[in-house]
């Protein structure tokens, strides 16, 4: 029977990984990742998970321990935010490659600089193409949904990838919402008792040599299987959140759309900005505007043809991004999505608003004029920025 | 690896050692890029690679998994943990991630083929570079004489850790060495080894002086053979201590310091070598309860 609680965001990631109980986890605390670390410290204190915790000295050895750990056999997860993902980007890469399936709480913080501890999606952007699978949450549900769902995915033998489940800085994080949990049993029979690793570097009777010097006559060869990988994940993905919702009742998908149907005015978002739109949308059906919402949960694997189809039969299309990436086009979010609708004939005339860097504040008369702006799309710059003092 | 390197004699017989199955963690350098280069591997024990200053966190990410598995009864028998890094791995970019891994106190042992730059990318100078020493990135030119620094003690930062076992060793003394090693794994916790391994290209001399070197660093006390054992130094002192430019003139590196105008830089040389020498040998006899002088 599961049960009904009020949780922050940092309490029901670490509510989940309790009920998880990896090997090993390896985690530096950094705001506003640091409670979930804090209180699965306590859970290894008082002897309610099995796991043998490394306090390490910095973010750069926390993804270090696990990639050792992970190569051992373990079931490994971290959790980081930030500056502290940012000091893990060496190790990334290896760990997809290496096919380690860790699992990290990344909580959204403003990359530095300036320096700034509050939301935006510039730490796990500059992450996307490290080969880590990335699921965004809307709210502490979710983020304690895809926690335990990216266990599976990431531990599937067709997958064989690490992945990050992420969550708003502070307005998820830290924000007291009502989630339900599932028993403890119902997650280990969900996820399996343990990881079955292929190969361990304990087994000394089958010695391996891992992560070799890989020159011009390999690497490639080695590089190829982590795209492939990535591509395959999809069905995955899909496959574990169909078992979870038949399971337990809560659907989930690559994306959701809200009130999609028939939408010829849609915003594209993710993360918890998602709930504030869906009042704005709700607020100009009201008043009959076609509005309607496309939440992208999955950024990693791009599920670019279901966007596409979703998509498809809008007149306008603003997508809201998080983070900038420098390119003078605008935001990852917005360039990808409009790189996947280039093939199509006919497509909606499409708007970027880059939003909430450092934590700013996106409020409901924020989204109202992001539709606003599609309901006159033509006289429209590609790029704005919302919310931004001139 | 290049003809006279001393680092496979010292990852050879510091396995050796163990009586038990070991496990290999390599961080990026010398050691790791000639002996793996896929498809191959000269490994016939278990090893990881994972980046160059990340050895001793990666290391005690698998010691974690290990008393994990040994806590659930998944595994019994007794693994010794062995990480390998050269000196740039280890007193430079790696230093941070070998302290967390020696505060922490996982059970495995460091082993530092200390070669004095980085000789794998074309002999750049590294902290546990000796002063006076030429390099391509502290060369000797007309107005500068190699390194202007003396070089890091590693060696004694990782005493400072107060764990069970550390020690400086040479490749030319076999005995000595693998012995410190056996004692090394017959010790839980973190230990941590400093074995000086003259290198042939960076340091400039006959590749079958490689072992006579080592010895000449020893004798001369240019690099003390010693250890500690949970706090207690055991020096090793040479039948006679010989002057330090017996060993300088035995290199390459060093064959600036002999020209003229340079002598006042080889007897700041003899000097720090006899200040740290003295400065050993009293932390000796404090452990033995004897006096300072």
């Amino acid at each position: 029977m599961s049960k009904i609680i009020a949780r922050t965001g940092n309490e029901a990631m670490a509510e989940a990984m309790r009920q998880i109980n990896p090997d090993v986890v390896a985690a530096y605390p950094i705001t506003p990742a640091t409670e979930i670390v804090m209180i699965f410290a306590k859970y290894v204190a008082d002897g309610l998970v099995d796991t043998n915790y490394i306090a390490v000295e910095s973010e750069h050895s926390a993804m270090s321990a696990c990639v050792g750990a992970s190569v051992a056999g373990a079931r490994v997860m971290t959790g980081t935010s930030s500056q502290g993902l940012a000091l893990m980007y060496e190790i990334l890469p290896i760990a997809a490659a290496l096919r380690l399936p860790i699992v990290m709480c990344d909580v959204n913080r403003a990359l530095s600089g300036p320096i700034n501890i509050h939301c935006d999606h510039s730490d796990t952007m500059a992450a996307r193409d490290f080969g880590w699978i990335q699921i965004f949450s809307e709210n502490s549900q979710e983020a304690y949904d895809s926690l335990i769902q990216a266990i599976r995915i990431a531990e599937d033998p067709r997958v064989h990838l690490p992945a990050m489940v992420t969550t708003d800085g502070f307005i998820i994080s830290h924000c007291m919402d009502k989630i339900e949990i599932l028993e403890d049993k119902e997650v280990k029979d969900f996820i399996g008792q343990e990881r079955k690793a292929k190969t361990s570097l304990l087994d000394i009777n089958n010695p391996v040599s891992v992560g070799l010097l890989d020159l011009q006559d390999y690497y490639f060869e080695h590089r190829v299987p982590v795209a492939q990988a990535m591509k395959d994940s999809k069905k995955v993905i899909l496959e574990v959140a169909e078992e979870f919702g038949r399971k337990f009742g809560r659907k989930y998908g690559l994306l959701e759309g809200y009130k999609l149907e028939d939408a010829e005015f849609v915003a594209v978002a993710l993360g918890s900005t998602c709930g504030t739109a869906k009042v704005v949308v709700d607020e100009l059906r009201g008043k009959g505007v076609k509005a309607g919402l496309l939440k992208i949960r999955v950024f990693r694997p791009f599920p670019a043809e279901e966007i596409v189809a979703a998509l498809t039969k809008a007149k306008a299309v603003a997508v809201l991004d998080r983070s900038d990436s420098w390119s003078s086009q605008g935001g990852q979010v917005s360039t990808e999505i409009r790189s996947a609708m280039y093939e199509l004939s006919s497509k909606p005339k499409m708007i970027n608003f880059i939003y909430g860097l450092g934590g700013r504040e996106i409020d409901l008369p924020q989204i109202r004029s992001v539709y606003s702006a599609l309901q006159a799309v033509d006289k429209q710059p590609l790029v704005q920025y919302l919310g931004v003092r001139e | 690896m290049c003809p006279g390197c001393g680092a496979p004699i010292i990852a050879r017989q510091i396995l050796l050692a163990s009586k038990d199955p070991v496990v290999v963690v390599c961080a990026t350098g010398c050691l790791e890029v000639s002996t793996t280069i896929f498809p191959y591997t000269a490994w016939t024990v278990p090893y990881l690679h994972n980046a160059f200053e990340n050895a001793g966190a990666t290391l005690s990410g698998v010691e974690a998994a290990y008393q994990n598995f040994k806590k659930k009864g998944k595994i019994g028998q007794h693994i010794n943990f062995v990480a390998f890094g050269g000196d740039g791995g280890t007193y430079d970019i790696g230093l941070q991630s070998l302290s967390g891994a020696m505060e922490r106190g996982h059970d495995l042992l460091y082993v530092c083929y200390n070669n004095e730059a980085y000789m794998n990318t074309g002999v750049q100078r590294s902290s546990a570079t000796p002063k006076g020493a030429n390099t391509t990135t502290e060369p000797a030119g007309k107005i500068q004489q190699g390194k202007v620094e003396w070089r890091k003690d590693l060696t004694e930062i990782m005493a400072a850790h107060n764990i069970p076992y550390v020690a400086q060793a040479i490749v030319g003394n076999w005995a000595d060495l693998t012995r410190k090693a056996e004692k090394a794994y017959a010790l839980r916790g973190p230990k941590f080894m400093n074995v000086l391994q003259p290198c042939r290209l960076g340091w400039g001399y006959k590749p079958e002086d490689t072992l006579e070197l080592a010895r000449l660093a020893f004798d001369t006390c240019f690099w003390p053979v010693y250890e500690v054992e949970n706090g207690v130094y055991k020096v090793n002192k040479p039948k006679v201590k010989k002057p330090v430019v017996e060993y300088l003139k035995t290199q390459d590196r060093f064959r600036h310091l002999f020209k003229p105008g340079n002598e006042k830089l080889l007897e700041d040389i003899q000097a720090e070598v006899d200040r740290r020498w003295s400065q050993l040998l009293a932390k000796e006899a404090l452990a033995k309860g004897g006096e300072v002088k």
